[in-house]
């Protein structure tokens, strides 16, 4: 039996644990998938939002203006890279302009610092990148660019390291409730017993609200695709634009993300399936003709990949974080700024848990601080030069495109949360996330994957369940 | 950090690497390495075990390995340091080489350099196909590694995108491991791969090639479940109501190869937009002083055995800079008309030699004119039965017919009938 159980290792599921960690408690994080950050926290714009957006009032308002104030400090306890970039509204006509003055009200009612409008001219100087076309801005230097699985894997790694246990694979299909505990089911046998459970189970919140006899809420999965640029083009632009917002959403965006590329999306549409996001050749279409007039000549022929997310947007228009019963918690409806809102929704899960009777006695032994996944990447080369002399795989390039050595690739394979498949070694290291898109470098990692588990070629998967590389064996082709 | 000196530093030891390796040791250069990612020099070679490779440059037909065999024997006779497990980080335009390998990072201050990289496959990403992100989708080149190196078979019902050379070949390779190729799809009304592996690789397996076709969506999620195959108009358009739904597991694509230019771009080096690579002159010498480059880094070749040549030529002249012989007086600017997408090289520095220049044509055109003009004058005029995309073209302009070229442009046009 653990104190705490949290069903979904997304952003809020990882953020959640590391915040519950920090107390005298036992803490389990169960995932469907064969790794964190496998749903909305593996794609999406990677913004932390200064908090103009949410109306004044709502839970999206508070916990995205809290959250975004925590953010810095966390990513650095972290060793995620984040960049204060700040964000520039754009306004291209009067009724534009008249929603920028609204956007610029509400954030200074939500307690946002620093907001300013810019008129033509001072958008120009502060961003010289900007599509003529667009003629104010409202600007939030606070908003800034975080690499939203990479946050993902890091809290959940540094809350492994402070003892939670995290269990893959683990696909709750039933929930039953005792007197002292709740029980979990999962599709292939397993049983966890807990105290609590916190439900951060992103687009199946919903199913997970109705094992636990809550049917109060609904998500529907709304796909956003988006266009990655080679890092030649990261440079464009300084700041993340976006477009004034309308009854759709924010708009697609053009950003710079943490890694150099140039990121363009995301689209918006409702889908019915909660698990598979694909792209469609009408969303990029809107993504190229939307962004032409945000940034002045884009080279869309830079275009490394395009790929899809989802995001869980919930029934109620705000995020649904609240107490269920007496042993669960609600963190759902984690939709747009759920990323920029994470560390102020674990502390208020937390908070709730409080609530319902978790005792929460402080722990003297927590370690906030996890080492950088990429802190070899990092050092000058007479620094890497003296670090090879002790470990020569640190030497060997494995992904020529993004400079990733097996040393690197080894390391995410064993560290905490181990990386078990191509994409998750992908996630963490960057390597095929380059111009060849793993061309030359995956069967190097399907190499290594299968050594480091003790498994062939074959069994080595993409992402987790039936995503095999490689079916079987060539002919006569016995592996060494 | 350690920090080194040589006289000449070949980046890649690949069929270009270890051939211009040779040409410079044979021209007088005895201080030079060769420095290589992989952990065998060889390069691409090294997974092509199919023959075909060595017709022109040893008149017998080699497979991939036996040709790299042949180029790294005479390396190993002239004793030529070939540093494998090195890969290089940073050239900058004084020479000043930065590689990183198990023994550290170094620092190698090289008197001239010649940029022999090799080339990438175009990836889904850069294609936007939409649809799923299911395992299942390889380029061509990564399924042959797997099949030939590590004797994995990716799939068993496979349809191709692209028709390359390498695709091609995957097509019979993939048929041979008991896998069903059911189409190669190819976007363009004519194929891009050779004559010869159409005939050996598709039609001698009844593989049917789909002309002015492409695939307009991915199906599956765990592992790619089927294709969606669609017909093309002549702007490459999809044409509705053509599309034909294929169940497959694997795709391959084979959309086209990319010169690996990103050294050189950091280096300052211009390059060609058309080709991708280096803007060279007759010598192979680029825009950067003592850097020369060859092979595929260069322009995409069909034949190893035209890589070789290209690479032969990059090491004496490498050999001839070192030795302080390289003039660059009266400069030709090569310009083709568009239908002549490109020449190798793009300009003429030396006018004392016969200069034989590469082309590509951008269509299939039958009964062709090429004309080489200056100043409205014909300064050669060569005809051809047939010129393809897929199949490189070239001709010799004499040191006499350069003599006579008064203005700095040389003018490429195709005329066809």
């Amino acid at each position: 039996m653990v104190d705490v159980v949290i069903i979904g290792a997304g952003v809020i599921g990882a953020m959640t644990a590391r915040e519950l960690c920090r107390n005298r408690l036992s803490v389990c994080v169960v995932e469907r998938a064969n790794d964190a950050a496998a749903g909305a926290s593996r794609a999406n714009s990677g913004i932390v939002h200064a908090g103009f957006d949410a109306e004044p009032g709502t839970l999206k308002a508070r916990l995205n203006v809290a959250g975004s104030e925590k953010m810095e400090h966390i990513a650095e306890e972290l060793g995620v890279p984040y960049k204060r970039n700040g964000s520039l509204v754009l306004g291209y006509d009067d009724e534009d302009k008249a929603m920028l003055e609204k956007l610029y009200r509400q954030g200074q009612e939500n307690g946002v610092r620093d907001l300013e409008l810019l008129n033509q001219e001072q958008l120009r100087e502060a961003e010289p990148g900007v599509s003529k076309q667009a003629a104010w801005a409202l600007h939030a230097p606070t908003g800034a660019i975080i690499c939203p699985y990479e946050l993902t894997i890091a809290a959940l790694g540094n809350a492994m390291d402070n003892g939670a246990e995290f269990l893959r694979n683990f696909q709750v299909t039933d929930i039953r409730e005792t007197e002292q505990a709740i029980v979990l089911h999962a599709a292939d046998g397993r049983q966890l017993e807990a105290r609590y459970v916190v439900n951060a189970a992103g687009t199946f919140a919903d199913k997970i609200a109705a094992m636990l006899g809550d049917d109060s809420f609904s998500i529907c999965p709304r796909r956003g695709e988006y266009l990655l640029l080679d890092k030649e083009c990261g440079g464009m632009v300084r700041h993340t634009l976006f477009r004034t917002p309308t009854q759709k959403g924010k708009g697609v965006l053009v950003t710079p993300t943490v890694d150099g590329n140039l990121l363009l999306g995301p689209t918006a549409e409702a889908q019915e399936d909660r698990e598979c996001a694909g792209t469609t050749a009408e969303g990029l279409a809107e993504i190229i003709s939307q962004t032409g007039s945000e940034a002045e000549g884009i080279p869309f022929r830079q275009v490394i990949t395009s790929f899809a997310g989802l995001r869980a947007t919930g029934s109620t228009g705000d995020f649904i974080i609240r107490a269920c019963g007496k042993r669960a918690v609600h963190a759902a409806g984690m939709e747009s700024p759920g990323l920029s809102a994470s560390p102020a929704a674990a502390e208020y899960v937390v908070e709730l848990l409080r609530g319902l009777g978790l005792e929460t006695i402080p722990r003297e032994d927590f370690h906030p601080r996890r080492k950088a996944s990429h802190w070899f990447r990092e050092l000058s080369f007479e620094e890497k030069d003296a670090y090879i002399q002790e470990h020569p795989a640190y030497g060997k390039m494995v992904c020529r495109c993004e400079s990733v050595s097996e040393g690197e690739i080894l390391e995410a394979i064993r560290r905490a949360p181990r990386a078990l498949d191509l994409d998750s070694v992908k996630r963490r290291t960057r390597s095929g996330m380059g111009r060849c898109q793993g061309g030359f470098c995956s069967p190097r990692i399907v190499e290594l994957l299968a050594e480091e588990q003790g498994i062939s070629f074959e069994q080595v998967t993409k992402s987790g369940k039936g995503s095999y590389l490689n079916i079987g064996r060539t002919k006569g082709g016995e592996q060494a | 950090m350690r920090r080194e000196q040589a006289d000449l530093v070949i980046i890649g030891g690949g069929p270009a690497g270890l051939a211009a390796a040779v040409a410079a040791y044979d021209s007088g250069v005895r201080d030079l390495l060769i420095l290589e990612r992989d952990s065998h020099p060889g390069g691409i070679l090294q997974q092509c075990i199919h023959n075909g490779f060595g017709l022109h440059r040893f008149q017998k037909e080699l497979t991939g390995p036996e040709y790299a065999w042949e180029y790294e024997k005479m390396a190993a006779e002239r004793k030529i340091t070939i540093c494998c497990g090195s890969m290089v980080l940073n050239v900058s335009p004084e020479k000043l080489i930065t590689v990183v390998s198990r023994k550290g990072v170094a620092q190698i201050q090289a008197k001239a350099v010649i940029l022999a990289m090799g080339c990438r496959e175009r990836s889904r990403g850069a294609l936007n196909i939409p649809g799923s992100r299911p395992a299942g989708i390889f380029s061509a080149g990564t399924a042959q590694k797997y099949v030939n190196c590590m004797g994995c078979l990716p799939g068993r019902e496979v349809v191709i995108l692209g028709s390359g050379d390498i695709g091609l070949i995957m097509a019979r390779r993939m048929t041979l491991e008991g896998a069903k190729v059911k189409a190669v799809c190819e976007l363009m009304p004519y194929s891009g791969g050779l004559a010869r592996n159409i005939q050996q690789c598709l039609k001698d397996f009844d593989i049917p090639l789909k002309l002015s076709h492409t695939v307009t969506a991915i199906h599956g999620k765990e592992r790619l479940t089927g294709v969606t195959v669609s017909q093309v108009d002549e702007k490459r358009r999809p044409v509705q109501g053509t599309e034909e739904e294929i169940p497959c597991d694997t795709l391959l694509l084979s959309v086209g190869l990319i010169p690996e230019n990103e050294l050189s771009k950091e280096a300052g080096i211009r390059l060609d937009p058309v080709t991708g690579g280096a803007v060279v002159d007759e010598k192979r010498q680029t825009s950067c002083e003592g850097i020369f480059a060859c092979g595929n880094v260069l322009h995409v070749h069909d034949l190893v055995d035209f890589v070789s040549e290209e690479a032969a030529l990059a090491g004496e002249s490498a050999a001839a800079y070192i030795a302080g012989k390289v003039s660059q007086d009266n400069v030709l600017e090569l310009v083709p008309d568009g239908k002549i997408r490109y020449t190798v090289p793009q300009r003429i520095a030396d006018r004392q030699e016969d200069v034989k220049v590469y082309f590509r044509v951008d269509n299939v055109y039958r009964k062709a004119e090429i004309r080489v003009t200056c100043d409205g004058e014909t300064v050669l005029a060569k005809k051809r039965p047939v010129v393809k995309p897929g199949e490189m073209e070239s001709l010799i302009l004499t040191k006499e017919q350069l003599a006579k070229c008064r203005s700095s442009r040389l003018e490429f046009v195709l005329e066809s009938v």
